[in-house]
């Protein structure tokens, strides 16, 4: 097969402490080093808390897998200075078209809102993604350790609640590693979850994908193309996505009771490629894999001194994007929570909401991949008959298109239930309600242009609209929430703020260190801003 | 506005007539299928959720 892409190969290097034979306790042990481990790994940096990364393995995903990259995700990965080269890499598709059996129903162009410096979404191959994450590591030496071919092979709490006892398998053989902190971060098929015995909830589906990359060097359009019941592939859904280096993904929906070594092997998928692509068409076959998934997630996603994140934690269908998609948005919730704990600024308590949030957000995204598998494979004939009824209404009619669900793509769960919110006491229009995460807008700072999220970071903020209160910034028992005067620390360069944000001259917002909002008033109010702080960092 | 279920309909037997003529001579599968796009037009045309749910509750006779 052709290679677009040399993998590399990480140095497996001893450690000291399994060299010397010396149990060491660190503050934080990340599990895995996908996508998932290596933003926890960036996160806890940028909060300054020092993390081994253990990883079985010693090089990024094979084949491209996780394809499609959202806006919120970006923006973590921003924050966290390492989104430039995904998005540099990556490609964005704009026209999508849908068929059904030998006919398009129709096209759509995607109109993304101006003036957000994050695109919609970007497809690229996630060993890239991988790749850039590892590199932006390097600059964190001092707090990130990342011990590549460090298999865990048993996990548990300590009785007395202290930290987390694991033992480390490496070449050189067994070592024991402590760890006040843990985050398993170590996909669908979660060791570490399976050795804490904790099974995941529910069964909603299953289903079997095959997966291809495909070099395409002729001029194919950049679109995403989407099949319900096409000629080449009956009775299932096929999906087409461009990727970076003219790499194309192909994802054939198999169902469950396919037989996946069968489906895998060369002389089985070039003549599917071939029926759906054309005879003539030049291509390659790059990678293939069979990916099965099912929707579940687990109860909690903390026990004890253990996290869980990402498809550990929680499995979706691939309609969507919601997989790593998700697991980003898991860190960005945890890592400041954990920095205050840490600094015992906040009380254990404030962990608990890591899961009572991002379970929220998990089922969010289980009924959302829910619903597009429920369109995309009928469960009854009646439910078969209203979807071909859409598809045969969606040619001609407009009113029909926005009910045709070949997979959502993934936005963040707001928050809406969450016990660190502050429920409004004024009335306010737009979308950021306690519990949203903050919408970007372009700014200016010192004379610069810049962004409003790039300017906010990772820490409380007082976002005052137009009126100086004339304090910079408020010390909550030790939690410094800087107070920001958009009119005087930063200018609203086009307006957009204003209007995403319904501001009028004294319109205060709290914003906490993962950019959602905490709370929101007319007026700035001291008092209340304490008040609110303390119950987003569960102290009230 | 709650779902009108008083009669609204000024000559209910034409239309009756009208919904019966639509189904002449097709199968009962592209009846079924008829049936399904007549739903999601008028669901359209009405678009108010709680009318429409409503109107579920109705046709699945759970009251």
């Amino acid at each position: 097969m052709l290679q677009t892409y040399a993998y590399p190969e990480f140095d497996y290097v001893q450690s000291d402490e399994q060299k010397n034979g010396e149990t060491k306790r660190h503050q934080a042990v990340v599990i895995g080093a996908g996508p998932i481990g290596l933003t926890t790994a960036l996160e806890f940096a940028k909060q300054g808390i020092k993390t081994v990364v253990l990883d079985d393995n010693n090089t990024v995903s094979i084949g491209s897998r996780a394809v499609c990259y959202a806006k919120r995700p970006l923006e973590i990965w921003d924050r966290l200075g390492c989104a430039q080269p995904m998005i540099d890499k990556g490609v964005v598709w704009k026209v999508g078209k849908v068929f059904r059996d030998e006919d398009q129903v129709y096209q759509f162009d995607l109109l993304p809102e101006d003036d957000h410096k994050i695109p919609a979404f970007i497809n690229l191959q996630q060993y890239y993604l991988e790749e850039y994450m590892i590199e932006r590591c390097k600059d964190f030496a001092d707090l990130i350790d990342i011990r590549w071919k460090s298999k865990v092979i048993s996990i548990k709490n300590a009785a007395d609640g202290s930290h987390a006892a694991l033992q480390v398998e490496t070449p050189d053989g067994v070592y024991p590693v402590e760890a006040e902190w843990v985050v398993a971060c170590d996909g669908a098929n979660s060791d570490t979850r399976k050795m804490m015995d904790m099974e995941f909830e529910g069964q909603f589906f299953q289903d079997r994908f095959l997966i291809a990359d495909v070099v395409m060097k002729a001029d194919f359009p950049a679109e995403r193309w989407f099949w319900f019941n096409p000629p080449f592939h009956r009775n299932q859904s096929v999906l087409l996505h461009m990727q970076s280096d003219d790499v194309w993904r192909i994802d054939f929906q198999l169902g469950w009771d396919a037989d996946p070594e069968e489906e895998k092997k060369p002389e089985n998928v070039i003549p599917r490629l071939k029926a759906m692509l054309g005879e003539d068409k030049e291509f390659e076959l790059e990678w293939v894999s069979v990916y099965q998934f099912a929707c579940r997630r687990m109860k909690d996603f903390r026990n004890g001194r253990v996290f869980f994140a990402g498809d550990a934690a929680h499995q979706v269908s691939p309609f969507g994007a919601r997989g790593a998609n998700t697991g980003v948005q898991d860190i960005d919730n945890l890592g400041w929570k954990l920095k205050l704990v840490i600094d015992g600024k906040a009380p254990e308590s404030l962990l608990d909401t890591y899961s009572e949030e991002r379970v929220f957000a998990a089922d969010d995204n289980l009924m959302n991949s829910t619903r597009s598998t429920d369109f995309i494979t009928p469960k009854s004939d009646v439910s078969r008959v209203f979807r071909d009824a859409v598809l045969d209404l969606a040619e001609d009619h407009a009113f029909a298109r926005p009910l045709v669900n070949s997979g959502r793509l993934s936005t963040p769960t707001p928050y809406a239930d969450s016990s660190l919110n502050t429920i409004d006491g004024d009335t306010f229009a737009g979308l950021m309600s306690p519990g949203t995460n903050c919408s970007d807008a372009p700014i200016t700072q010192n004379g610069e242009n810049g962004w409003f999220l790039n300017a906010i970071g990772e820490r409380f903020i007082a976002l005052v609209f137009d009126t100086d209160p004339d304090i910079t910034s408020l010390d909550i028992n030790g939690i410094a929430c800087d107070v920001m005067v958009v009119g005087k620390d930063i200018v609203d360069a086009k307006g957009r703020l204003a209007e995403r944000y319904d501001a009028q001259p004294g319109t205060t917002y709290l914003i906490r260190p993962d950019q959602h909002v905490a709370a929101r008033w007319r007026d700035f109010d001291q008092n209340a801003i304490t008040a609110a702080v303390k119950r987003a960092t569960a102290q009230g | 506005m709650p779902l009108n279920t008083e009669p609204n309909i000024a000559k209910p037997d034409d239309f009756y007539q009208d919904l019966i003529d639509l189904h002449r001579d097709l199968s009962d599968e592209q009846s079924q299928a008829v049936n399904a796009k007549l739903v999601l037009v008028l669901a359209n045309h009405i678009g108010d959720a709680q009318i429409l749910r409503e109107a579920m509750t109705i046709a699945r006779g759970d009251r």
